[in-house]
């Protein structure tokens, strides 16, 4: 089936199988290797992305559900040469050894950061609870890290977050 | 100094197995048995072969040629016989991977089904002594009478310990890329911890000289152990490439890696141990129950940290296997000394309690002048000063040492301590380092799996050679480069390291190139017992409602030689912490007894630690000189870090409750089920 969707700003017509999902669109077919397949099952968030500007699981939305959408990756948040500021606070702060996850902790960060509202953790649920430790511990649950990497996690996001 | 392949990670550049791009690339997928014992009647794959863009079925209806040597895990279609549920039976490669998935399931698999036997019991009749336990440690040890000793006692305990069956789960899916070129050499893009032995391994399996076989691994997802032995995926992409005439990608679903990747064994531990008025030990034994599978014999050295610990003029140390309808056991991070510290550390626990005594104290006070089990001298050995440091930290003297006794509400708290331990050890490596444009090159087949070997290893050349860090440029991660042991064991930069260390002063002589091979120089070592040490403290809040566990604070202190990199140190010990608190409070693989194989086969009930569930752990060292090492005078330490930590976390649910939960992990229901 043809589809066109808009990948880090590029425009790009694909003619995909049903069957596929964005994950396997975004790295088997538009050599986007940035979003990692961990479990394939919306379990771990190896794979997350923006899609049109909030984070999902990419193994979870079949290429064809997201015909005309704005999907940033992590080649898309920033590059080698001119990092995103949760790019450069990962390197400073060690928040990641085998880095598999990493991609996926960088664009659950970046949607999280524009996310409003209270969480499970916020005791006033009508205050703003601004992003303190335990607020983006509870906010990036989502996305799973087997090398134990949270603790600098929490410190590289807590220090982009306004 | 950041670690060297920071930006290509952030930025979703570094190329993992499964992602180097490779024209006419096709995938397989494979079919896993479903029975957990008997022989495969019929394999029928002509509807799969029936299907859009499939290329191959591939089974043991014609079983792909292997070498007569090919064994164990994979040795792939060669017998009918079925040894665990889940076993790989068959496979499938189509042009992209839905079709392959498509026709995986449509291959149809005819058993003949057998009774099977799953259930690891310590009075199981095929219970048998191994001749050795991995890596090669003797079976059983003893030294002095321990019932003498035990009658002796003024306090003992006997008590039992059971750990679970546990996965690695490394983030990155075990996979494999296999390419033959036009010259029948073979190129596999593997998740090895260690290209050399993956070589090795996959050219005898192939029945290829080595030379004629490249495994390149430049990142590595992880593996915990999970990738140090050779995975059946990287022989089936090759069979499967060579059936099909093109490059075969395959990477294993989550739920296929729990049954094919290894996983640590369930053990079952009991622990005997006497003190006299004093605290002195009079007696300790520890033997450890625990299974392998009818395909290969993997004995876990469970019991062997005894023969580090403790003085004791009785010590008894056995294993017992029993070999089972079910998926091979193998590495799983600190093997032996992660479910050996548990029980010992935990025991050392509840004999302290029973003898009225501080479980620090009675550390202190068993602390042995040389190795319990061998006599010989330490090169190093720091476990009092860690113990005293962390009391410092984390305000012992405060501690009231009664059980149940602190409430916030409805949460009880409690604090905890356990010692850990890691051999440190080295093995045979080479290494050339050549100069480049004025830099230098430093290139080995050493692997990075997420350790931060790369960075490691340029500080340690960038020292050696007396230049800037941005002057040396490490290549590792190939086979084509000169042979390197695996990442594993906690041996990896030490026996790395030795080999840069000697090359580059190879090259100070010689003046543009030097090679080193440390196989003489390490037979050369003095006999002595090289241990790193440590020790963690735990904080806990346990809800006397729920019986829910939270960490609240987690310090861990080592004594582990040079540290090479702090900033990388650091993160190495508190990811060993942090997988501890997943083996004390949550992780899990439940045996389906029924049908064999495994259940709770995905991340949604495995519970990993996730992020909420980590408060700030800390980790810090001891500055520990030791001349008995190797050049950089360092002790491993990707390890330790979990040893130890389930311990204290166990000893401060009983300081915080006054029950004892001796089954891993300490879930809700079973807290809940000894408080009321």
């Amino acid at each position: 089936m043809d589809i066109t969707l808009q990948v880090n700003g590029v425009s790009r017509a694909v003619d995909v199988d049903p069957r596929m999902s964005l994950l396997d669109l975004l790295r088997e077919r538009l050599a986007l290797i940035g979003a990692k397949k961990g479990c394939d099952h919306g379990q771990c968030g190896a794979c997350t992305v923006l899609i049109d500007g909030r984070r999902a699981n990419s193994c979870l939305a079949l290429a064809v559900a997201v015909d005309g959408s704005e999907i940033t990756t992590v080649e898309g948040l920033g590059h080698e040469d001119d990092l995103h500021p949760l790019q450069a606070a990962f390197i400073e702060h060690d928040a990641f050894q085998c880095g598999y996850c990493t991609p996926g902790q960088l664009c659950s960060a970046a949607g999280m950061l524009g996310e409003p509202g209270p969480s499970a953790v916020t005791d006033d649920m009508l205050a703003d609870p601004g992003l303190t430790p335990e607020e983006i511990r509870e906010r990036m649950s989502g996305n799973l890290c087997r090398c134990g990497a949270y603790v600098n996690i929490v410190s590289a996001i807590a220090e982009v977050a306004p | 100094m950041n670690r060297i392949e920071g930006r290509v990670k952030v930025t979703g550049l570094a190329t993992y197995a499964a992602e180097y791009p490779v024209e006419g690339v096709t995938y397989a997928c494979p079919v896993q048995s479903r029975i957990a014992k008997g022989r495969i009647k019929r394999i029928d794959g002509r509807d799969a072969l029936a299907m859009p863009g499939v290329l191959a079925v591939l089974s043991s209806e014609d079983p792909p040629r292997l070498a007569r040597e090919a064994a164990g895990e994979l040795a792939l279609f060669q017998s009918r016989d079925v040894a665990y549920r889940g076993q790989f039976v068959a496979a499938a490669v189509a042009d992209t991977y839905e079709n392959a998935r498509a026709a995986a399931d449509a291959i149809v698999v005819e058993y003949e089904q057998d009774l099977h036997d799953v259930t690891l019991r310590a009075d199981h009749p095929n219970l048998y002594q191994p001749e050795t336990v991995n890596p090669g440690f003797p079976c059983d040890t003893v030294k002095g009478d321990v019932e003498s000793g035990l009658d002796a006692a003024e306090t003992s305990i006997d008590v039992i310990y059971t750990t679970p069956v546990l996965h690695n789960n490394p983030m990155e899916p075990h996979a494999a890329l296999a390419v033959w070129d036009a010259e029948g050499r073979l190129l596999v893009y593997d998740t090895a911890q260690g290209t050399s032995s993956s070589r090795d391994l996959i050219a005898k399996t192939l029945g290829l000289p080595r030379e004629q076989v490249r495994v390149v691994s430049r990142h590595v997802g992880g593996g915990f152990g999970s990738k140090g032995t050779t995975r059946p995926q990287a022989v089936l992409a090759a069979l499967a490439a060579r059936d099909v005439g093109r490059p075969v990608k395959i990477v294993l679903t989550r739920q296929q890696m729990y049954d094919v990747t290894g996983y640590r064994t369930p053990t079952i531990q009991r622990l005997r141990l006497g003190a006299d008025a004093q605290g002195r030990l009079t007696a300790v034994e520890h033997v450890a129950y625990e299974q392998s599978s009818t395909l290969v014999e993997f004995a876990e050295q469970t019991a062997t940290p005894a023969r580090v610990m403790y003085a004791t003029p009785a010590l008894r140390t056995a294993h017992r296997l029993v070999r089972l309808d079910v998926a091979t056991p193998s590495w799983m991070r600190a093997p032996g000394e992660c479910p050996g510290m548990y029980a010992l550390e935990s025991a050392m626990d509840e004999l302290a309690y029973a003898a009225g005594l501080d479980p620090i104290e009675l550390r202190v006070i068993n602390e042995p002048e040389t190795e319990p089990d061998s006599g010989l001298p330490f090169s190093s050995r720091s476990l009092v000063a860690c113990l005293r440091e962390g009391a410092r930290r984390f305000g012992w003297d405060r501690r009231d040492p009664g059980p149940a006794l602190r409430r916030d509400g409805e949460w009880m708290i409690g604090t905890g301590v356990a010692s850990s331990t890691y051999p440190a050890l080295r093995q045979p490596s080479r290494a050339r380092v050549t100069m480049r444009e004025g830099d230098f090159l430093v290139q080995l087949a050493a692997a990075d799996i997420g350790t931060g070997a790369r960075t490691a290893l340029t500080g340690i050349a960038a020292e050696a050679l007396g230049v800037a860090p941005e002057r040396v440029h490490v290549e590792l991660g190939d086979s084509d480069l000169p042979d390197a042991p695996l990442a594993g064991g906690s041996m990896g930069t030490a026996s790395w390291g030795t080999a840069i260390v000697r090359a580059c002063e190879a090259l100070k002589v010689n003046g543009t190139e030097g090679r080193a091979d440390t196989t003489e120089e390490i037979k050369r070592d003095a006999e002595l017992a090289r241990h790193a040490f440590g020790a963690q403290f735990a904080e806990v809040r346990v809800n006397s409602v729920t019986g829910e566990v939270r960490l609240s604070r987690l310090l861990g202190v080592f004594a582990a030689g040079h540290i090479v990199n702090p900033k990388l140190a650091r993160s190495q010990f508190i990811g060993g912490m942090t997988m501890g608190m997943g083996m004390a409070l949550m992780e899990e693989t439940f045996t389906d007894e029924e049908f064999g194989g495994f259940l709770r086969r995905d991340l949604a009930q495995y519970h990993v630690p996730a992020c909420a569930d980590v408060p700030d752990i800390e980790a810090v060292w001891l500055d520990e000189q030791d001349a008995g090492l190797n050049p950089m005078g360092s002790k491993g330490i990707g390890e330790i870090g979990i040893v130890g930590t389930a311990a204290a976390i166990g000893n401060a649910v009983y300081h915080a409750t006054g029950h004892r939960v001796r089954d891993l992990p300490i879930t809700p229901a079973k807290v809940l089920n000894l408080m009321f």
